[in-house]
């Protein structure tokens, strides 16, 4: 049953003004997590290690960090799944700004979050909305998002070029927006603010946001795709824009 | 792209974290290094083939380099448009085509922006270029016209079709060789990679808000949902399956090998 | 210490899960300046654990149910020592809530005629917990949070209150600290709504996070609230026990409610030796009945396995108890060979997940091993059903932190729709007794350089205790002498040793300095940890009856007698003791909705 082990997990402690990788020796057992260990750490090695954390069940997506390189849910990484025998690297994620150990400022995520114009539903009738199952799957998805911000943390636009910051929503707010485009009963259109201001023209569906998503949404391929085929309806297919123009005259509406 | 105004100071907002090109110890570099042999691979057969202008035909079986063939200098014209002032391979008239849509294509994309471009060379490396501007100007804006490449890639894969229940037709009767086969296999293939693209996904049902409005649209969009999450894999096999069509009909008509008939 | 940073706003909402974010919504509806403060980030809350559904008598499913069905089912539910005008109202207000949230974005999974689908759960007489899947309460908080950024409200994050501030008898705001910078802040504001949930961290067994520490509760006793019905601790019957780190992560009711059943180590569906009289009328005898009233609402009865949680998370107990329980120390719960795979990760496709990740079981294959866990605590600040007004002014209480709802054992579902309907109301009110006000009020400012000064003694020690070894100590205590089966003497011990880590935690030691250090804000939670944790053994030890969530071994009957009052906690001169408050009786036309069957 429950095997103990010793490991070696190398954690970066530091701050603001600077830090490095420190090593700490801890016992682990069987069916243990990385988030785990931390907190063994925590209560017996180094009591201020910083760590940010929530439910320990994947649902709050508090406790991102790069395990071994690659961005995790420290909850969600069993130990059993490390090569043990080395240190294991835990760094705190890199594309924002630190605060202390594993913890990092993603006021970043929060500020994109209230530019996102909010969702303007079609008038209620008297008897309640009608939806069809159908209609709101493909949103569904979108709403498994738990903001762990793996997908800001891995997106290459940011994380290595800290310029795009400003006018680079990124993949937790592109799906957002996918959300309220594709909702059955949203009435707005955030085409052209996505594609002038929110950066949608940037990303190059590299797909680093969909392997490191931790509820397996299909950020690229069902949210970010999707929105730049809409995006090129709008922008940049002369038919469709015809189409419309003509649809429009039909209908004596302005755009 | 004008300049943005950054009243929280979001730019400048990565301080003193760790450094480092990539703390990850698998073989990340692999799958880059594989997509470019095999990429380099097809683009370097694939010019020699477009350019040698022989042995593509023999009949009944075509090369997918060179069909439909739209020059009357062909071996077996399909539909000869252009004169005989065309003096070069026929291939070149209707490679742009299919070539453009694989080019534009969203998973091709991510294949060559990771491996050629290392754009990330891969999730979590740290990517070598100063600056990064994405798919915001020329030439990598016109990536937004993939759909018009979908249009015109649409009928290929029925004219390979046609080639396909041609090669059905041999000089001496009606009958299955191996090389009928394999353009049919090929036809399918390349049918399964265009029908899967995401911009056929989108214009075929995904601009739909409400679903339940567009049965039929719907049908359409959930048909071509679950191809498209295969869409890669598609893209590759596909591949491989027009070189390895133009190799099989190349040695057939050199007389390398000869085509098992079935019946 | 003076030079803190001060915030002015009309109502403070501490806390931001589904309570917290109505209650604000509503107060900045009003026109109330509003400002929340929340100790993690925002939309981490516990509501994005809730996974089941948000109950509310649509009546989409079953046209037969009514606020009146559903009022009679919260009643009975909780052993009838519920406030019945907060369930009345609840009952009532719960499906316009619900439809409410429509309207800002929420997509509840669908009826085939395009309506809000409703799922079974336990306690429930109709199908009746609107639901996406099993996420139910991140799609609540997630659309809670929208509406909320959308409205220019402050949200002050990583924030935690450790003291609310008083003008006389008045609520004046509240001061605490960021978690980010270690400064303190001050909130000044005539009207504090507490959203802050439960007390669920004062277990070692719990579904509950680091935040559950029970802020809200001992907050508002500091400042001189009552409250009521802490001795009742829900014991959720679901919980992870392996592997040991994942112990007590939930596992949701949905899994019965879509057919999952319990067994016992041979196999034996031991539910059926465990209905109690109360539920006799109304509760499947035989397992082909209990597995036709899946297809079959009027033909059968419901299967035991849907009983109220108090009464099933205690059949787990015995069961255990007496040996028949499962290697790891649970009972398995089996929906594979109930339901085909398709089916299973449809519908719990989170619960598929969090066995396949965490402890390498597929849930399509094999049966979970599940056992009790810490879930709830019905107990809170004692409120007007009609304000959520608490008893000190200016202060309001919504959600878990409020007590009276659930009486002696909460139904699945009814939290869900009671932080809406109930954080609606406290932010209204909140917002209207603030305009009442008028004028700023002031607390004195050696109220805030006092509550400073002790919070950074941690620091000042060179040598003490360890803040993680006192908390696990209490959790320890707290799960086996106040857990799920309780005595005399072991709470009276339980009291005991409460008193010494009390002491204890007033030696407690933080190293390295204030910058974002876990080791001072626990050794701070501890406060509030410990004091309701105590409150809670002084409120089980005055109840000497077996009711709901309370299982007193040594009176294992329910008394009429403490059907008829509420074990009421208060202050004086700081210290808590224990008192009785009469329930309000209920009058003649809801208690013929009740005892109908």
């Amino acid at each position: 049953m429950a095997g103990t082990s010793t490991v070696t997990l190398r954690i970066w402690r530091g701050d603001a003004t600077g830090g490095g990788f420190e090593d700490h020796e801890v016992e682990v057992s069987s069916g243990e997590v990385v988030l785990d260990v931390l907190h063994r750490i925590q209560a017996t090695q180094a009591p201020d290690l910083a760590v940010r954390w929530n439910c320990k069940a994947g649902r709050c997506g508090s406790c991102s960090a790069e395990v071994n390189g690659m961005p995790r849910l420290t909850c969600m990484t069993r130990m059993n799944i490390l090569d043990q025998t080395e240190p294991i690297t835990v760094a705190p994620m890199r594309t924002f700004p630190i605060i202390k150990d594993l913890v990092t400022n993603v006021s970043f995520n929060y500020e994109m979050a209230k530019r996102v114009p909010a969702f303007q539903p079609k008038p209620k009738p008297p008897e309640g909305y009608r939806m069809a199952q159908q209609d709101i799957e493909r949103v569904q998805e979108f709403r498994k998002c738990i903001e762990c911000f793996l997908c800001q943390n891995v997106c290459h636009v940011i994380r290595d070029h800290e310029e795009n910051k400003p006018q680079f929503a990124g993949p937790r707010l592109f799906i957002r927006y996918a959300e309220l485009e594709m909702h059955p009963l949203d009435t707005g259109d955030r085409r052209e603010l996505l594609q002038a201001q929110m950066g949608l023209g940037l990303c190059n569906i590299t797909k680093c946001c969909s392997e490191v998503c931790p509820e397996e949404i299909h950020i690229t391929d069902n949210g970010i795709i999707p929105l730049k085929e809409r995006v090129v309806d709008r922008r940049y297919d002369p038919i469709a824009w015809l189409g419309r123009k003509i649809k429009m005259r039909r209908s004596g509406r302005a755009e | 792209m004008a300049t943005v105004d950054d009243p929280e100071g979001l730019a400048e907002s990565r301080s003193q974290g760790p450094r480092f090109q990539t703390l990850r110890r698998d073989a990340w570099w692999r799958p880059m290094l594989v997509t470019i042999a095999v990429l380099l691979g097809f683009i370097v057969y694939g010019t020699w083939v477009a350019f040698t202008n022989e042995n593509y035909f023999v009949d009944p079986y075509v090369s997918p380099f060179y069909s439909p063939c739209l020059a009357s200098n062909c071996e077996h014209a399909t539909l000869p448009v252009i004169g005989d002032w065309w003096t070069l391979s026929p291939a070149l008239l209707i490679l742009p085509f299919p070539l453009g849509f694989r080019l534009t294509c969203y998973y091709y994309r991510k294949a060559y922006y990771r491996s050629f471009w290392l754009s990330p060379p891969a999730c979590s490396v740290v990517e070598p270029h100063r600056s990064y501007t994405g798919e915001t100007r020329f030439p990598l804006i016109l990536q937004n016209v993939h759909r018009y490449f979908f249009y015109l890639a649409l009928p290929f894969p029925i004219i390979l079709f046609i080639d396909g229940i041609r090669a059905f037709f041999f000089p001496d009767g009606f009958g299955m060789g191996l090389g009928t086969l394999i353009l049919l296999t090929n036809a399918v293939l390349l049918g399964a990679y265009t029908i899967s693209c995401h911009s056929c996904r989108h214009l075929c049902g995904g601009h739909v808000d409400v679903f339940s409005r567009s049965p039929l649209r719907y049908r359409f969009w959930q048909f071509v949902s679950r191809l498209n999450i295969r869409h890669g894999e598609i893209a590759w096999v596909s591949l491989f399956g027009v070189a390895l069509t133009d190799v099989y009909v190349r040695l057939v008509a050199t007389g390398v090998i000869s085509d098992p008939r079935l019946f | 210490m003076a030079d803190h940073e001060v915030h002015e706003f009309d109502v403070i909402v501490i806390g931001a899960g589904g309570a917290g974010l109505r209650a604000a919504i509503e107060a900045r509806a009003q026109g109330a300046k509003t400002a929340i403060v929340c100790k993690s980030l925002l939309g981490k809350a516990h509501t994005v654990m809730a996974e089941g559904g948000v109950a509310a008598a649509l009546g989409t499913v079953y046209p037969e149910d009514n606020w009146k069905v559903h009022f009679r089912d919260t009643m009975r539910g909780g052993k009838m020592l519920n406030n019945w005008r907060l369930a009345q109202i609840h009952a009532q207000e719960a499906p316009e809530r619900v439809l409410e949230l429509e309207e800002w974005g929420a997509l509840w999974d669908r009826t085939e005629d395009g309506r809000v689908l409703q799922r079974d759960f336990g306690g429930h007489r109709y199908a009746r917990l609107a639901h996406v899947g099993d996420r139910t309460g991140l799609e609540m908080i997630r659309i809670l949070q929208h509406k909320a950024v959308s409205m220019d409200i402050a949200v002050f994050m990583e924030c935690t209150i450790v003291r609310l501030l008083k003008d006389g008898d008045r609520i004046a705001g509240a001061f605490g600290y960021w978690r980010e910078s270690g400064k303190f802040v001050e909130f000044k504001a005539p009207a504090v709504v507490l959203a802050t949930g439960g007390i669920g961290k004062a277990y070692k067994i719990t579904s509950n996070s680091w935040e559950y520490t029970g802020d809200g509760h001992a907050l508002g006793l500091w400042a001189g609230a009552d409250l009521i019905d802490m001795e009742f601790v829900q014991f959720h019957p679901t919980g992870m026990v392996w592997p040991p780190s994942v112990m007590g992560i939930l596992v949701t009711e949905g899994v019965r409610g879509d057919g999952g059943i319990l067994r016992n180590e041979s196999g034996e569906r031991f539910m059926f030796r465990c209905i109690p009289e109360m539920f006799k009328a109304e509760t499947a005898d035989t397992e082909e009945e209990a597995d036709r009233w899946f297809t079959d609402r009027k033909g059968a009865r419901r299967p035991p396995d849907l009983l109220p949680r108090d009464e099933v998370a205690r059949a787990i107990v015995a069961e255990i108890k007496e040996g028949r329980g499962t290697p790891h120390g649970g009972v398995y719960l089996d929906i594979a060979s109930r339901r085909d795979p398709d089916y299973i990760t449809r519908r719990l496709p989170g619960m598929y997940h969090q066995f396949k990740e965490l402890a390498d079981v597929d849930i399509t294959k094999e049966p979970m091993e599940i056992g009790p866990t810490c879930h709830y605590v019905m107990g809170g600040l004692k409120v007007d059903a009609e304000t959520a007004a608490a008893t000190v002014p200016g202060l309001f209480a919504a959600g878990e932190v409020a007590g009276g709802m659930h009486g002696a054992n909460r139904l699945g579902g009814n939290s869900l729709s009671d932080l809406l309907v109930f954080g609606r109301r406290a932010g209204l009110h909140g917002a209207g007794y603030a305009r009442s006000i008028g004028a700023r009020l002031e607390a004195t400012s050696d109220q805030c350089e006092e509550i400073a000064r002790d919070a950074v003694r941690p620091f000042d020690r060179s040598e003490g205790e360890n803040p993680y070894g006192i908390q696990k100590e209490l959790q320890d205590t707290m799960q086996t002498l106040v857990g799920i089966i309780r005595t005399e003497e072991e709470l009276l011990k339980a009291l005991d040793r409460l008193g010494e880590l009390k002491e204890r935690a007033t030696h407690a030691v933080a190293e390295g300095n204030r910058l974002y250090n876990p080791g001072w804000h626990l050794a701070l939670d501890l406060k509030s940890l410990l004091t309701v944790s105590e409150v809670t053994a002084l409120a089980a030890l005055e109840r000497k009856e077996s009711r709901g969530a309370q299982t007193r071994d040594d009176y294992p009957k329910m008394d009429p007698e403490f059907g008829k009052v509420n074990v009421v906690i208060r202050t004086k001169d700081g210290e808590p003791y224990v008192d009785q408050a009469p329930l309000e009786p209920l009058p003649q036309d809801l208690r013929e909705l009740v005892e109908a069957t």
